[in-house]
């Protein structure tokens, strides 16, 4: 028997509608089975908390009398892309400050707006017949900016690829610190817990989505950056290492700093650990199944950060979360890099908004592709001198 | 009675060196082996808490060093401002001795403060800088 959103939506209007967490199905289809479970229960929540580099926010400052056609623009030192209208600019959470450099970037600077915290603005100009003004300074939050908007081209990776360091020598990575030798594993997906893990082909994940984010509600704008559905996938559905993403925005203002951290890996650079979380209907009893997918059945690969070996090796979450698996017949430990913990607050908080009747779940406004073409690569077609 | 946290590097050819037991008989101190990486073939390190007598920790560190043997007491601790973790598990990559573990219930941080070698290691590799050493 198929449900329909507006259906459930109905339920969670009035109440009524029974919500369980990506962990918690787990256990009901163990002991009700998929056919009870899809009679009885609406929707999954899912989470993750992870650091996303992918990620920013548009802003407008307001105009200042006389007016700024701002083509250079600083927050707190770090540089924001303002290449559009006179005071718009958009903020890169990787972008590092041109005073503090990799210690201070761009997610600093989107963490403490979210915080409610004063920012530098400093912009410089040409100057225009209609914007005369070459130069300001002010103080932001915000409250006194017209807009802010997170817009993030790429978050909520399905799937993830291991990481290790084959080599003699300590690899600084995205991926964590690596140890030599086989020293350490990092990963970075909350499993079974995860968004797209949970939907793995998207059939209720699409363009328009509402969705958790950051602390607010936001939404699925389009396919994320390097959305690649054509990647290997298990029987279940799920790929075997990375492959969709999406691309999310939400209202800034209205975020939580518990949600949206700014973080430094040492000698690689600055990110932002995005909270997210995706409401799964369950409309029929295939999404039972898709959703009672547990860590023992999605696998991802681990991959030698050097590039010098091809490990060939494929894991499952559960070995994974054991703490330490096998390469080359030696035990490596291994380390998650994404919070297992807050990925199971913002499903709870999902779930809880939904209890409330304060989300309501949205039908697509366009599904998100589902073609075969990988990705492409970049060819090399030589150098160039700083004089051209 | 007093404890210090040491660590004592062993050079290759001292591997063999009988320092814990004569630390134990001789000088009466009572030793817990926090962390330990010793082979015949390389340097080898261990970190362990002394307790004993001030008179005999001098006495036997004077022992130490007499013998050929490095050592070298930690002044300083590690400080985790457990409110700003967000519990990612990025700094058990590196521990070298097993003081931070994720709970495999809650998956959140555990510091086992007594296994800490105060090493530093985490404080880098800590995305939020949520550990320094004091
Ligand atoms: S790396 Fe930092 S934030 Fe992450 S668990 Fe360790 S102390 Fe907490
Ligand atoms: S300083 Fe940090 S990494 Fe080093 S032993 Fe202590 S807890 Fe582990």
């Amino acid at each position: 028997m198929a449900k329909t959103i507006r259906e459930i939506n109905e339920r969670i209007r009035t109440g009524t509608a029974v919500i369980l967490t990506a962990e918690e199905i787990i256990g009901m289809v163990k002991e009700k089975g998929v056919a009870e479970t899809a009679r009885n229960v609406d929707v999954v929540t899912t989470g993750t908390f992870g650091p996303m580099c992918s990620s920013g926010a548009f802003l407008n400052f307001g105009h200042s009398t006389p007016g700024i056609r701002m083509n250079k623009v600083w927050l707190n030192d770090v540089p924001a892309y303002a290449g559009i209208a006179a005071v718009d600019a958009y903020l890169g959470a990787t972008e590092m400050s041109e005073t503090l450099g990799m210690q201070y970037g761009g997610a600093h600077v989107i963490e403490e707006l979210v915080a409610g915290k004063d920012v530098e603005l400093r912009a410089e100009s040409y100057g225009t017949d209609c914007y005369p003004r070459r130069k300001i300074r002010t103080t932001i939050n915000r409250n006194n900016i017209n807009q802010a908007y997170m817009f993030n081209p790429r978050n909520a990776y399905q799937n993830y690829s291991a990481a290790t360091n084959s080599t003699e020598k300590i690899m600084y990575t995205y991926m964590g610190t690596l140890l030599p030798k086989f020293g350490n594993v990092t990963y970075s997906t909350s499993g079974e817990l995860s968004p797209l893990l949970n939907d793995p082909e998207y059939r209720t994940v699409g363009i328009g989505t509402r969705i958790f984010l950051g602390g607010t509600q936001g939404f699925v704008a389009w396919e994320g950056t390097q959305h690649d559905p054509g990647q290997v996938r298990l029987e279940n559905g799920t790929p075997a290492a990375q492959a969709g993403t999406l691309a999310v925005i939400g209202d800034l203002k209205k975020m939580d700093s518990r949600y949206i951290r700014a973080a430094v890996y040492e000698k690689y650079g600055v990110s932002l650990f995005v909270g997210i979380g995706i409401p799964i209907p369950l409309l029929d009893e295939d999404m039972v199944r898709r959703t009672a997918v547990t860590n023992r059945d999605i696998m991802t690969q681990v991959v030698d950060k050097s590039g010098r070996e091809n490990l060939n090796l494929r894991v499952t979450y559960e070995q994974l979360h054991s703490g330490s698996i096998e390469i080359n017949g030696k035990k490596v430990s291994t380390a998650p890099l994404s919070s297992l913990k807050m990925a199971r607050e913002i499903a709870a908080n999902l779930k809880g908004w939904m209890e409330k009747g304060e989300f309501l779940l949205t039908e697509p406004v366009a599904p998100l592709p589902m073609h075969t073409t990988r990705l492409n690569r970049l060819e090399i077609r030589g150098d160039f001198h700083e004089d051209r | 009675m007093k404890t210090v946290k040491l660590s004592i590097i062993y050079p290759v050819n001292k591997i063999t060196a009988p320092i814990v037991s004569t630390l134990i008989k001789k000088y009466n101190l009572e030793i817990n082996i926090l962390h330990a990486d010793i082979s015949l073939t390389k340097v080898g390190t261990l970190v362990a808490d002394i307790t004993g007598a001030e008179s005999d920790i001098a006495a036997a560190l004077q022992y130490i060093g007499d013998a050929g043997v490095e050592y070298r007491i930690f002044t300083s601790k590690l400080i985790w401002d457990e409110k700003r973790c967000v519990h990612c598990g990025a700094c058990t990559a590196v521990c070298p001795s097993d003081a931070l573990t994720m709970s495999h219930e809650d998956w959140s941080l555990q510091f086992n403060r007594e296994k800490c070698v105060v090493c530093g290691l985490c404080t880098k590799a800590c995305p939020l800088s949520v550990m320094s050493l004091a």
